[in-house]
């Protein structure tokens, strides 16, 4: 099951009901502790949607909370839960935040377009943005179909697949690795 | 015994400088008078610099303000007066404050910021009333309205977090004839806290190199970003003001103590840094965005 966090929701129950920006380093602070609070309550492994639909605007300050703060502590720190994230209900403006952070935070997320289209952003080596695309297309994946597909030595793809696992980018499975949308 | 201090004709984020050097001899708590009464025009980065000034002095100023109608009746529509009257101990005219309609030219009339709340405030307003302004009159795209707002939260969160006390914010438009011949859209905010250096200095564990004074404390924190707190997450806002304003154009200044920095367009011959100036308490800051003007 995917769950869905609607951040603009989260933003007017815990900050103010009249809110539709998402600005200032406290109102971060308040989403995101929210947020992390709704995701205790889930069973892991999950795929959690942040859906920032309805929020008109985010600054940097917010950005750096909710959305480089968060995944920080889920892909970057030792033995944390397996929870993976999509982002949706971006516009242009969100982006230039969120990117903003994942640079600093040396973090991709996958972000869901308005037709349903998955796009990585983010920092991540070029090898394993390809490797994301194939397991992207493919939905499921091993480690011979990514060699294949990017005509890469025997052997090669296997650290690559471990390392997108990681950084919560793909999920692996006991059958292989499978892109977030096909792991529910 | 009250010394006077001589508003210029025209008040801006230079001449402002002129109005400092009068103010640097005089002791804290000795009495001035800041005579306005030739002042025809100030951008808000003056009108704000002005209440900052009432704030840091120890003896409560007095003020008289522009003789011409036409400038004080500016002045009150900005703002200025509602806080100047609770600021400054007023001499002479006061403009009554008017029902009629807002002027246009003023995107954002001057606004105290202290708390995190006034913040989404300030961004809701304009938000509101820029949009069409920036599109239509300046040339702006839609998302750089976006981007505008995003900046406007970013420097007025300096205050907040920075400042340990509150500040001043104002966004207008005006036709910059000097410089440019294009109109401009101009975010003034101006606080008289604790500025730039005293903030970084606070930073736990803090070494402080050779050269440390007004003009290295901008450096560290408008060019490399640094903040006071260790949080690797801090210091973005800056830097994404430097972003939009090196995109569309744009001047940021930023004066703090001593010294002011400045990320120079081609259109302006300011200096990138100016140091040794006559001091002014906490963090004065200049966004110009300027009209869009369509290739050819």
């Amino acid at each position: 099951m995917i769950y869905h966090i609607s951040v603009s929701s989260v933003l007017r129950k815990t900050v103010c009901d009249l809110y539709t920006n998402l600005v200032t380093r406290p109102t971060g602070v308040a989403v995101r502790q929210a947020i992390e609070a709704a995701l205790a309550e889930l069973p892991e492994p999950n795929v959690t949607v942040i859906d920032f639909a309805h929020v008109k605007m985010l600054d940097f300050s917010c950005a750096d909370e909710v959305v480089g703060k968060l995944l920080d502590f889920y892909q970057n720190a030792a033995a944390q839960p397996q929870r993976y994230f999509l982002i949706r209900g971006v516009h242009d403006g969100h982006l230039e935040a969120i990117e903003a952070v994942l640079e600093r935070y040396n973090l991709a997320v996958i972000v869901e377009e308005e037709g349903g289209a998955l796009r990585l952003v983010g920092t991540l080596e070029d090898g394993a943005r390809r490797a994301w695309q194939v397991v992207n297309a493919h939905g499921h994946c091993g480690p011979l179909d990514i060699e294949r597909a990017l005509g890469a030595p025997a052997g090669s793809a296997t650290r690559v697949l471990d390392h997108l696992s990681a950084r919560r980018l793909v999920m692996r499975r006991d059958d292989g690795f499978v892109s977030l949308p096909q792991s529910v | 015994m009250t010394t006077v201090i001589t508003v210029p004709p025209s008040l801006d984020d230079h001449t402002l400088e002129q109005l400092l050097e009068q103010l640097a001899p005089v002791a804290i708590d000795q009495k001035v008078l800041v005579d306005a009464r030739h002042t025809r025009w100030a951008s808000p980065y003056g009108l704000t610099a002005l209440l900052t000034l009432a704030q840091s002095r120890g003896t409560q100023a007095a003020f008289t303000g522009p003789e011409t109608e036409e400038t004080a009746s500016y002045w009150q529509r900005a703002g200025f007066y509602r806080y100047a009257e609770e600021l400054f101990e007023m001499h002479g005219h006061v403009p009554r404050a008017r029902t009629t309609s807002a002027e246009s030219n003023v995107l954002l009339e001057i606004t105290p910021v202290a708390k995190s709340d006034d913040v989404h405030d300030v961004v809701d307003r304009i938000q509101s009333k820029a949009q069409q302004i920036l599109v239509n009159e300046l040339n702006l795209d839609p998302m750089a309205t976006m981007r505008f707002a995003m900046t406007l939260s970013e420097v007025c969160q300096n205050i907040v977090e920075h400042a340990q006390t509150m500040g001043w914010v104002a966004v207008q438009t005006y036709r910059y004839r000097q410089r440019l011949g294009r109109r401009v859209v101009v975010i003034a905010v101006c606080d008289a806290g604790i500025g730039f250096r005293r903030s970084l200095e606070s930073a736990p564990g803090r070494k402080l190199s050779d050269r440390w004074d007004d003009a290295a404390a901008l450096e560290e924190a408008v060019i490399r970003g640094v903040s006071r707190f260790r949080d690797p997450g801090r210091g973005q806002g800056l830097a994404g003001v430097r972003r939009y304003v090196g995109r569309w154009d744009g001047k940021l200044s930023v004066r703090s103590g001593t010294a002011r920095i400045s990320l120079v367009p081609p259109w302006d011959d300011d200096l990138p840094l100016r140091e040794h100036l006559s001091p002014l308490p906490g963090s004065q800051v200049q966004i110009t965005i300027p009209e869009r003007v369509p290739q050819k």
